[in-house]
């Protein structure tokens, strides 16, 4: 004789644990925290060493310049650049009642990142057992991303500018985190395999509904030859939005920024 | 997770955790009907992707901390991180509890990084009881409640 076993779903009693509901109230503290950001912009590539952090960093310092509301959530964990980028010293977070505040660039870009948080020359370890550690290890990282989006005190912003490690799991992270799915920012190098890694990830992003704002090639005029921009803007339909040279100048972010102005 | 019991068809409820720190879990489970009780016990892996999820099995009654899954889970972060800003005086008012000598020797053994929120939770947690001293038990009972996996 069969045992009658309800299903899972087919349970309607609630109980003191209802993970699904400490699940809702995780994604509810992401979705009161944006409330006041206007835009949250993924900057992305899908391939390493294409200066995403370099672009974001100088982007975010060009849009504080020009007198918007600018902050960097550095979500490279494991390569954490932005604080260098943006001459930020490490310091102590300060806990608030509202959360943890954000550091603050001399042009007034916020920022927040695993930089500030780690030891000097540690890489980023997580408690846990010595084994297997892939099974929970990116659960964490999902984590880490998540409470660097609700629990820092972001305040008001025009854009919150959220710098990705290669790849795209972590993009699908956090769209999957973000009450409404991110727009996106993407960076090249002028060479054919750039292309075809930021095909990838701008593909991966419009399967998650993401807005594709445009595309800025990256260390342009330098040993580097092809057209990805123009290639990438032709296929997705959107804008080649700034080609910035090695070694930019200042002036070279506030040209990128009227640029991207019309389409942040 | 959902438990049931299969005789009664009833779902079983949460009723006790017990974290022994050596990084597995324990729940226990009873039966609303007949009040059988089950105990779910999960190894290292398991008990580190529920709080991977920053999920309590059981659930907790106070709110989270800021970071409380970064700071709690992170083994090289700075020392000195983190630091109170104003007005950052924990949960209520007035009433504070005393430390005994001996909590405040394991406290002071918790890691820099993590310390402070740490404080903050077992502060919460007495506060909470109307607890006048923190001592080491105390500390058992409220790690156990609160599912504070080696804090």
């Amino acid at each position: 004789m069969p045992l009658n076993i309800r299903t899972y779903h087919e349970l309607t009693e609630r109980d003191r644990s209802d993970l699904p509901a400490q699940i809702t109230a995780q994604r509810r503290r992401v979705a009161d925290r944006l409330a006041t950001v206007r835009r949250v912009v993924a900057v992305l590539s899908g391939k390493g060493g294409v200066g995403k952090s370099f672009v974001t960093a100088g982007l975010a310092r060009g849009l504080a310049r020009s007198g918007q509301a600018s902050g960097v959530l550095d979500a490279d964990f494991n390569g954490p650049t932005i604080p260098a980028l943006l001459s930020l010293p490490v310091a102590r977070c300060t806990l608030h009642e509202d959360g943890i505040a954000p550091a603050v660039s001399a042009e007034g870009v916020r920022c927040f990142s695993m930089a500030l948080l780690l030891e000097d020359g540690r890489p980023l370890a997580f408690r846990g057992p010595e084994t297997e550690g892939h099974v929970w290890r990116e659960t964490l990282e999902a984590a880490t991303l998540r409470e660097f989006l609700a629990d820092v005190a972001w305040g008001t912003l025009d854009e919150l500018l959220v710098d990705l490690p290669p790849g795209v799991q972590r993009f699908q992270e956090l769209a999957e985190l973000l009450p409404a799915p991110p727009a996106v920012l993407a960076v090249t190098i002028p060479t054919p395999e750039s292309r075809d890694a930021v095909r990838r990830a701008l593909r991966a992003a419009s399967d998650l509904k993401a807005t594709p704002l445009g595309v800025v090639e990256n260390m342009v005029g330098g040993p580097f030859a092809g057209s990805a921009a123009d290639e990438i803007a032709a296929e997705f339909g959107i804008p080649v939005l700034a080609r910035v040279p090695f070694h930019p100048s200042d002036d070279v972010w506030e040209s990128v920024v009227s640029k991207v102005g019309s389409s942040l | 997770m959902r438990f049931l019991c299969v005789e009664c068809d009833r779902q079983m409820q949460f009723e006790e955790r017990r974290l022994p720190g050596d990084g597995t879990l324990a729940a226990a489970f009873r039966c609303p009907t007949c009040g059988r009780v089950v105990a779910l016990l999960t190894n290292p892996m398991e008990t580190q992707l529920v709080a991977s999820l920053g999920v309590k099995i059981g659930g907790t009654t106070l709110p989270p901390q800021p970071m409380e899954t970064v700071r709690g889970m992170v083994t090289t972060g700075r020392d000195d991180a983190f630091e109170d800003g104003k007005g950052e005086t924990g949960k209520g008012n007035g009433f504070s509890p005393a430390w005994s000598p001996e909590a405040q020797e394991r406290l002071a053994r918790v890691p820099g990084f993590v310390r402070g929120m740490v404080k903050r939770i077992y502060l919460d947690y007495a506060k909470d009881r109307g607890i006048a001293e923190i001592t080491p038990a105390v500390m058992d009972t409220a790690r156990g409640e609160l599912g504070l996996e080696g804090m």
